[in-house]
Formats: structure tokens, sequence, C-alpha cells
């Protein structure tokens, strides 16, 4: 007798149909998932994200220096040399210096002088970048990666 | 018996009767009866009932809306395609190919000045039909699924002229994408206000997957162009069709007294809803209708609806012919705008996207994500699901037909038209939040804005409206006014009233001089 334990046989030709319907079915999900992999890169088409910015020496204290095509802005002070980025957080546009801070041309963010946030919609400071000195001795900027604001690196 | 030659020369003869008879499928269309069988044998036209009810002919039932969209549509797909013919998809070429279109190719100027004319005209004419349809209440069952359609359309129109926007590859079209793809990126916002681990940052694979790497260049421009020509055309056509179908299977455009009958439901029956006495009167006529023939004999039975062939389709035509001039004239008359070539280094200042989005981006600047994300979201969902949360009987079809419509939309003008100015302009003079708790979490800033106060004001007047006069019908005017108005007032204030750094000027002539 059909019960749970011994459940009523499924026809072949059910099981035949209804096999063929779900393996139709996943192979059309496997293909939709292959294809949604295919415009996320797996390498991103950019130049790297480390530029150099010149010797050490050229950063005595007091020097600031907007590193134009790079979007960086690097200063040198007592304590060393810091970059940071002019990208605004708020939607990418580019800060220009206003009354001794930055702001924004797009949506009115401000910042002051070391990239906090004092009015309008950016959700973060600005990012500080990694300063670091390569092998023949000139400054390195990382833009991909940031550093804590305040950062500054030590010129030996 | 004639020989196999003289065949062969009465069949040339014959050859052009023969070919039009094998094309056509149907006789000369010169009676109504060959006329409705046209419409109802040819692909092209059977998207059309072979009967028209003289209220969907009116001017003031549809404005012509409708047929004006599809004008555009086309007008827009046959200067695409010649756009292309020039167009070079590559950073290094696109600035140069635009100019080239606007300089050297012949009438290249005049047919981008259209393509970019009838855009915009799409756009706007979207909101109008959009508001036609709500304030005529044909919305109403069974129209549901087909205004979700239309709001479907109407983001991919936004969609459309958003990837537009970046091909000319000039210093609007880049940082308008900059600016957009951002917005798309900005659940990262939330993400970082809340501590979340870098897994969590959704807005990196979005973005990764829309510009094709962190930034806009090749990538970007490739993808949007891919998106503008093929996937978008595509989706849409498709979705205009699935839309005019159900025009035709819900029974034509809406009218008072108009619903199909049970019985016909379904079958585009034009037939009126009419009180009938003897079960012969009762019955609907599908697909074909009854033509004034001698072949259909049908009694008294008076049907009173006209032959699509030829009251709608020179109807049609008009809107058609005047959809086209209007594109020409403005084409011919005014330039569509070329900036400087893309320079990731400078920005605009001010950076404006098109008018339609400026509205957007006036809320955008309070905050990107939600602003950006969670408004819109909120916005298109809140009016696409009307006809499922207002199923009142209202009459479909007639301008303002419920009871006290007319006085609460006036109601409603006035309350979102204030709430709107007042989000504006108590910023602009008080400042927000940051500027009275200069230490306040970044949270309270994302969630709490001008933006997200003005969208919660709206729906609780819905709700007030709704409570107070106890109809769903009601309270969707009030809702569907004041999305209206609160766009009107924010396009208004982001086109004109804003100048560098999203500064507040009350006219251009004050912006700053540098």
């Amino acid at each position: 007798m059909p019960g749970r334990l011994e459940p009523e046989s499924v026809p072949r030709r059910d099981f035949l149909g209804l096999a063929g319907l779900w393996s139709a079915g996943l192979a059309i999900l496997g293909s939709i998932a292959g294809m949604a992999r295919l415009p996320k890169p797996r390498v991103l088409p950019e130049t790297s994200s480390q530029f150099r910015i010149g010797r050490a020496t050229d950063f005595a204290p007091g020097t600031v220096r907007v590193i134009g095509e790079q979007n960086v802005r690097v200063i040198g002070t007592n304590e060393g040399v810091a970059a940071m980025s002019l990208v605004c957080t708020h939607l990418g546009c580019i800060v220009s210096e206003e009354g001794g801070g930055f702001g924004c041309p797009c949506h009115g963010s401000k910042f002051d002088v070391a990239g906090n946030v004092v009015g309008g919609p950016a959700p973060a400071p600005l990012k500080w970048l990694d300063v670091s000195a390569s092998a023949d001795g000139s400054l390195v900027v990382d833009k991909g990666r940031s550093v804590a604001p305040g950062t500054y690196f030590k010129l030996a | 018996m004639a020989s196999g030659l003289e065949t062969f020369i009465a069949n040339v003869k014959a050859l052009p009767r023969t070919f039009r008879e094998s094309a056509v499928r149907h006789g000369a269309p010169t009676s109504d009866r060959t006329r409705s069988q046209a419409v109802f044998g040819n692909l092209f036209l059977h998207i059309h009932a072979t009967r028209t009810h003289p209220h969907s002919l009116k001017l003031t039932s549809t404005w012509a809306l409708g047929v004006s969209l599809v004008s555009q549509y086309a007008i827009l797909l046959a200067t695409g395609v010649l756009l292309m013919v020039y167009y070079k998809p590559s950073i290094e070429t696109a600035y140069d190919s635009i100019k080239d279109l606007h300089y050297v190719v012949p009438t290249g100027r005049y047919i981008r000045n259209i393509h970019r004319w009838a855009a915009h005209m799409m756009v706007a004419t979207c909101i109008l039909h959009m508001a036609r349809v709500f304030y005529t209440a044909s919305y109403k069952p069974p129209r549901e699924f087909n205004w979700v359609m239309g709001m479907f359309l109407f983001v991919m129109t936004l969609l459309f002229s958003f990837t537009g926007y970046l091909l000319p590859w000039d210093q609007l079209a880049y940082w308008a994408i900059t600016i957009g793809a951002n917005i798309a990126a900005s659940p990262n916002e939330l993400a970082e206000a809340l501590g979340l681990p870098k897994a969590f940052y959704l807005g990196d694979l979005i973005k990764e997957v829309l510009l094709g790497g962190s930034t806009v260049g090749q990538e970007a421009l490739i993808r949007f162009y891919v998106l503008h020509i093929a996937v978008l055309p595509l989706v849409f056509t498709a979705g205009l069709g699935v839309h005019m179908w159900r025009i035709r299977k819900d029974g034509g455009i809406a009218r008072p007294d108009g619903n199909p009958t049970a019985a016909s439901k379904g079958v585009g029956s034009m037939a009126p809803q009419k009180a009938t006495t003897s079960s012969e009167l009762t019955k609907t006529y599908g697909l074909m209708a009854v033509v004034p023939d001698k072949s259909a004999h049908t009694g008294q039975h008076t049907d009173e609806t006209v032959p699509t062939w030829p009251y709608l389709f020179r109807a049609e035509l008009l809107v058609f012919m005047v959809t086209l001039v209007i594109c020409v004239m403005l084409g011919l008359l005014f330039d569509a705008p070329l900036t400087e070539l893309a320079n990731p280094n400078v920005p605009e200042n001010p950076a404006k996207a098109p008018w339609y989005f400026l509205g957007l981006q006036e809320l955008v600047s309070y905050s990107a994500f939600v602003g950006g994300v969670v408004i819109p979201t909120i916005v298109i969902l809140g009016l696409a699901l009307i006809p499922y949360l207002d199923r009142e009987p209202d009459p479909p079809g007639k301008w303002f037909g419920w009871a006290h419509e007319k006085y609460v939309g006036r109601a409603s003008l006035v309350y979102g038209a204030v709430a709107a100015i007042l989000s504006v302009a108590i910023p602009v003079r008080f400042g927000w939040l940051r500027n009275w708790f200069p230490e306040i979490p970044q949270i309270a800033i994302i969630l709490i804005n001008p933006g997200s106060l003005l969208t919660i004001a709206y729906a609780l007047w819905s709700l007030f409206i709704l409570k107070r006069t106890g109809s769903t019908r009601l309270g969707a005017v009030a809702l569907f006014t004041c999305f209206l108005v609160g766009f009107v007032i924010l396009t208004y204030v982001g086109t004109y009233l804003r100048g560098p750094n999203w500064d507040f000027y009350w006219s251009r002539s004050q912006w700053p001089t540098h």
C-alpha cells in the first residue's frame, strides 16, 4: 500500500519529463549566472595608484603643492610630509581652496584645511593618502591607500 | 487549352496584382469592412482595435500625450541610428566625432539637435502623460498593471537620458556621470556611517559593474554606449509593446461607463456598458466588432464606435506630424550644448545635470544616499502602487471625476508648494544640523535632512486627507499632487536659483565672477 514509508511510485514518463524540465531550468539559470559574471571586471583598467612627487628636499616645512593631474595636495611641515586627496567624499567632484579650507563646486560641501567636514552633505573627511619613500629616495604617494588624518611621513 | 507560354505571359501581366494580394491578405481598403480587415490582419496595424470609441478621439480625453510619446520615441530611434553612423565611442574620439557631427556632417547638427530635443520632450511628456492618466483616474481596474508598465517606461526613459548624457564626453557629461555613478555607489555612505565591515560596501560593486572601473573612463563610456544603443532600446521597445497591448486588452482608452463587461473582458471589446432588456442586445462583439456593411446584419443594435481606419489613424498621423514639426523647429532654432572636452581634474562650477535631474540634485545636495537612492525609490514605488492601494470605483476617463477631487487637489497644491519652498528656504536662511550641532553623528545628517522631511511631510498629508475624507482616491490625489508640485519647485530651484558651489542666488547676475 502507498504511504509515507512506501510512497506511490512516480510513473517513469512523469519522472523523465520532470527531470528534463528541471535540468533545462537549472541550465538556463546557470547560464544567466555565468553571463552576469562578465560585466564585473577582474582587473580594473587603470593607471597605477602610486606616483612619485619628487625628492624629500622639495618639501621643506611650509611647502604646499597641488598635483593637479592626480587631484592630490601635498604639504610639507615640521612633522613631515602629508598628502590629501582633493576628491570630494560626497559625489566625487574635485574640491578647490576657498576661505582657508576647501569647497566643492557640485553640492557645496565645505572642508577645513585638514579636510574635516564643516558644512554640506559630505559624509566623511577628505582622504589623507599614504606617503612613502622609494628605493631611490623620491617620495611616493599611493592614492589607493588612505591613512588616518594627521599622519605625516617623517623625513630622515 | 492555353500553351505554357501564354500562361506564363498572363502570370507576368498579373504579377502586380497577385503580388499585392499575397502581401496584404485582404482586398483594397475601400469599405469599412475591408478597412477593418486591414487593421485586424496587418502586423503593424493590429495593435489597434478595429473600432474606436469617439471618447478616445476627443483631444481633451488624453491630450494626445501617449501618441506624442510614441512619435518622440520613433523620432529618437531614427535620429539615433543616424548619429551612430558617425559617433565613435572612445574617449579619444567621442568628443571630436560630436564636433564633426555639428560642423562637418551634412545635416548632422540638426539631427543631433532634434535627437536632443525629442529626448527632453519625451521626459516632459512622460510626466504630463502620467498626470493625465492619474487625474482622469484611468489607472482603476482593470488598468492597474498598465500604470505599473507606464512607471517602468518612465524609469527607462530617465535611464535613456542618463546614459545618452555621457556620450559627447564633454565637461558636462563627465561630471554629471561621475556624480550619477557615485549616487549609485552611495549605499557605501550608510555602511560607513554604521561602521560596517568592507564586505557590506555594496556601492563599490555597483560602481564597478556600472563603470567598469573606479572612475569614469573608457570602460564607462563603452558600457553607457551599449546600454544606450542596444540594451535600453530592446527593453523599452518590448515594454512599449506590452503597454500598448494592455491598452487594447484592458478595453481601450479609459472612458466613463466604458469598462469592458465580464463577457468581453480580455478580448478588447469596445462595446459600451448599457442597460439592455433582451438577451440579444447584451451580445458583445470582440475583435472584428460590427461594421455597417451588407454582410454583418445585427438588427437594432447600434454600436457607438467609429472605424479605426480612418478616424484614429488620421488623428495619430496629425499628432505625429505636430510632434515632428515641434522637434524640427526646436532643432533648427536651438543647438544642443557641447561644453569643453572632459577634464577629470577640474569640475564645472556649478556642475548641473539636465533639468529633469535637478530636483534630484537638490535632494542629493543634502545626502547622497537618502536623496539619491532612498527617496527616489520610495517615490517610484509609491507612485507605482497607487492603483493597488486605491481601488475605489472612481469613474475612469473623466477629469477630476471623484467628489471633492478638485478641492483636495488645490489644497494639496498649496500645501505641497509651501512645504517644498520651506524645505529649500530654511536651510538657505538658517543652515542645517551640521551648522547647529557641529559634533552631530553622520547617521543623523544622512537620515534627517530637508529632503527626507519633505517626503515625510507629503506622506503625512496624504494620510491626513485619507483619514479626514475616508477616501483612498482623495489620499492618492493628495500624494500625487504633492509629488508633482514638489518636483516642479525643486527642479526650478535647481535650475535657476543654484549657482557656484550649489549656493543660493536669486539670479544668475549675482553669481561671483572669477
